[in-house]
């Protein structure tokens, strides 16, 4: 398997899939006019230095707009390339060869090459750095230039999922020598150029004249970011025609927005998925009965239409979702079952069950009375939840990875491997259930340096059945993406699920309808 | 003159000394809020050790005496530091350079709240005060009843109801006005100033009530004194006697209630700065309470606090200057 062959497979098989559905001519997307967009979670801290990114407004402006990274993960969930244009990789996954894009330049008119990838990915793993993707690239052992438009890495161990990682929104490629500068000002190779930037407040770019993406990407002329952190202030400013898309709608006004002609609403349903981790290495719950009976204890279809909505699907105790490659659909689904809950308590050597279940709405949007449901379940398979509600200021310090059953969320990585080595994999920090099972330890090791699709496939599945049976974190639901887009903006028939806002390129890929 | 400037020098030397246990509450009800600022800003992530280590770089692990005198030496040479925000921003890059200072930061966030309580000064002062002067005028017609009622309705509103309010029939029903007021430097003013109408109004209808009620209520307080029944039997028409005789000696009151409405344009527009996405001191305020940014939070108080002493101390002095007999002391 190598980078060429897949990308054009890729292609091939993404053009023979619009014109088999539509039969019609692809509708042409025209270059011009302006596009502003409404965006919750800004900050006035925010800049240009990627390593920093976490929320939707600079992602979409810096990975979106103004940044590349070497690859770009597609609407449809497929690997392209961006500023990297092949790669391969050897038998054991461990050394991978990327061929960078050739005549590309940055903002300032300096010419890309193997430089600017190294000292970029190097400022991950730079002395007091504590950049949120420096694993991904401390995995790295050596990055070797072999040419000006050649960069060969060897890593630790084999990771088939390499070239994915390196989408990852926080590896923007800065121009070497003037990384510092390109931070301050916004000098990147993206489609757009910063024409202003305001942190916390707003963003202006303008299409860079000759883009090495041509004509297939980046069709307006003009884009502008505000940054609207209030739900309401966000809606109004669509309603009234003063923005052309916003970001996290508020299922209550759905409605609303739904009766507006002008308005159209776009949901998708990516990674996003709200959790109750207990921490099996404490009573009750290193008792794998004991979690048996709270899964069955759950009422999941409940909460995906209180909680959410319906904006959501129900969530099968594994945090692989239908935006990753080898999610597993057909998994058998579980479900509310007092009687089986009964069952695995007397399993576990129990009558009956009393717990505490701690929560806030900092861990996720209705986490509370997600948790009262959870409470209203379970009581009539014996199982007694008290509801102990937290403060959301302290919740992620004081609460989560402390409690031994509480809620929390993710939102989901793009890889499977990503998932499960920074919330399942046995003593990594954020293995909020302190879970370690030696058969999926095992799977997690092999499958990560398999390049073999289908064996991966194999190893993946077992690992989420393992996760549904044995798991110590409860996934009750997967939340959709829901934002809304005014009818003078295009959109492509495919929306990125990996994240909100096109997975954060609407920049690139809407135009003006 | 002379008992003014020593008024007003008292009065400074005892705004300082209130500035001072200002600082002091403040600073002490955020370290008693749960969570600081490393454990707000890493949120889910986080871990123990990168807790420390913000907690390390930004001097977060000294105890709470020395971290307040280390922030007020500096106050006191001027220097209100630079956020938390910005410092782990500085040492996550590991540079040093780039780190705003909290006065830059708050500069121009301070002028756009101004540029927002002097739009609605503008509208409110005026206004409040011919309404007051007509209620008195026509006191108990249906006019003053409608006047007092709408007023009072307004002020009773919560502030963001009033704002959707006003979204709701100057935006939505009929788009006179955006619902957005994001101004931004290098606006034009004209474009400012419509991007600010909104919020100014909300504002407006907030502050009006206490003003124009203080100004009906001081004018009628002197309609019964000897010098107005004069002034009335040598026959002046009744708005004359109201406008020439009647308002100039009720102005110490209604100064005091301008001034103090004044005050609450600068430090209570938080909520409508957040319904109308006006970036304002309000919201930096909001935002860094939010993340227990200390440095900001202190100097955002003392802004508020500073305002409230300068405004309280500018409507006695002006009280005095417009009262003979308090200019002029036996």
């Amino acid at each position: 398997m190598n980078g060429i062959s897949r990308r054009g497979l890729l292609k091939s098989g993404v053009a023979a899939g619009v014109l088999g559905v539509t039969g019609l001519p692809l509708r042409a997307q025209s270059r011009g006019g302006k596009f502003t967009a409404g965006l919750s979670g800004a900050n006035t801290t925010d800049s240009w230095d990627g390593r920093t990114h976490s929320d939707v407004f600079m992602i979409a402006a810096a990975l979106g707009g103004v940044f590349d990274a070497l690859t770009e993960v597609a609407a449809d969930g497929s690997l392209q390339g961006e500023l990297a244009e092949s790669w391969e990789a050897s038998a054991d996954a461990k050394v991978w060869t990327f061929n960078l894009r050739q005549g590309v330049t940055f903002h300032n008119g300096k010419a890309f090459g193997a430089d600017d990838v190294i000292e970029s990915l190097q400022l991950h793993v730079a002395e007091g750095s504590k950049s949120a993707a420096q694993p991904l690239v401390a995995a790295i052992k050596e990055m070797k230039k072999l040419g000006e438009h050649q960069v060969e890495f060897t890593l630790e161990a084999g990771n088939a999922d390499f070239p994915y990682l390196m989408s990852d929104y926080h590896l923007l490629i800065y121009p070497a020598g003037q990384v510092e500068e390109a931070i301050a000002q916004g000098i990147g190779t993206g489609l757009y150029q910063v024409v202003s930037f305001d942190p916390g407040v707003r963003f202006v770019g303008t299409r860079v004249a000759d883009h090495y993406k041509g004509e297939s990407a980046g069709f307006f002329d003009e884009v502008e970011l505000i940054a609207i952190n209030d739900n309401t202030a966000r809606m109004n400013a669509l309603m009234t025609g003063q923005v052309d898309a916003i970001n996290r709608i508020d299922f209550k006004v759905e409605a609303l927005l739904k009766a507006n002609p002008n308005v159209n609403l776009q949901e998708v349903t990516g990674n996003q998925h709200y959790t109750f981790p207990m921490l099996t290495g404490s009573a009750p719950f290193d008792d794998v009965n004991v979690r048996r009976a709270l899964k069955y204890g759950i009422n999941r279809q409940e909460m995906v239409d209180k909680i959410l909505l319906g904006h959501g699907k129900v969530g099968n105790d594994s945090p692989i979702g239908p935006a990753n490659q080898y999610y597993n659909a057909e998994m058998e689904q579980l479900a509310y079952d007092p009687d089986k809950a009964k069952f695995y308590l007397k399993e576990a050597g129990l009558d009956s069950l009393s717990i505490d279940l701690s929560a806030s709405n900092a861990a996720f949007e209705g986490a509370v009375d997600a948790a009262q449901l959870y409470q209203a379940a379970a009581a009539p398979c014996g199982i007694d939840i008290n509801v102990v509600q937290e403060p959301a200021d302290g919740y992620w310090s004081n609460v989560w990875l402390k409690k031994p059953f509480c809620a929390s969320y993710w939102t989901g990585r793009a890889t499977e491997d990503w998932m499960f080595s920074s919330a399942y994999e046995a003593g990594v920090p954020w293995n909020d259930s302190q879970w370690d099972n030696a058969r999926f330890q095992e799977l997690l090791y092999s499958a990560r340096a398999e390049l073999d699709s289908d064996k991966r496939r194999e190893q993946y599945y077992e690992m989420q059945q393992i996760l549904r049976d044995d798991g110590g974190v409860i996934i009750p639901m997967f939340a959709n993406f829901v934002q809304a887009v005014a009818s003078r903006i295009a959109t492509p028939d495919t929306i990125g699920n990996t994240a909100q806002m096109d997975n954060n390129r609407m920049l690139e890929r809407w135009s003006v309808a | 003159m002379g008992n003014v400037l020593t008024i007003i020098l008292q009065r400074l030397a005892l705004g300082l000394l209130t500035l001072l246990i200002v600082s002091i509450v403040i600073f002490v009800a955020v370290n008693l809020l749960p969570g600081d600022f490393a454990q707000n800003i890493l949120g889910q992530g986080a871990t123990e050790e990168a807790v420390a280590s913000i907690r390390r770089d930004l001097g977060l692990d000294q105890p709470m005496l020395s971290r307040y005198f280390g922030w007020l030496a500096g106050v006191l040479q001027g220097d209100f530091g630079s956020s938390f925000a910005q410092m782990n921003f500085a040492s996550f890059s590991g540079t040093t350079s780039g780190a705003t200072t909290v006065a830059e930061q708050i500069a121009p966030r301070f002028a756009n709240t101004m540029f927002l309580a002097m739009v609605t000064a503008i509208i409110a002062v005026p206004v409040a005060i011919t309404l007051g002067v007509l209620a008195a005028l026509y006191r108990n017609t249906v006019f003053d009843r409608v006047a007092n009622i709408t007023t009072l309705s307004s002020i009773s509103s919560p502030e963001f109801f009033l704002a959707y309010i006003l979204i709701l029939f100057l935006a939505v029903l009929n788009p006179i006005l955006p619902s957005l007021s994001n101004i931004y430097e290098g606006m034009a003013f004209s474009e400012r100033l419509e991007k600010s109408l909104l919020p100014a109004l909300t504002l407006t209808l907030v502050v009006t009530a206490h003003m124009m009620r203080m100004t009906r209520a001081a004018i009628i307080n002197l309609l019964a004194s000897p010098y107005i029944e004069m002034a009335r039997l040598k026959g002046l028409s009744p708005m004359r006697v109201i406008v020439k005789h009647a308002l100039p000696n009720a102005l110490a009151p209604i100064i005091n209630v301008i001034a103090l409405n004044l005050a609450y344009l600068i430090t209570g527009v938080v909520v409508v700065e957040v319904v109308f996405v006006y970036p304002g001191i309000g919201q930096l305020f909001v935002d860094s309470v939010k993340i227990r940014d200390i440095p900001v939070v202190q100097a955002c108080c003392l802004i508020f606090a500073a305002a409230y002493i300068l405004l309280n101390l500018t409507a006695d002095i002006m009280s005095i200057l417009s009262n003979p007999r308090l200019r002029h002391p036996k």
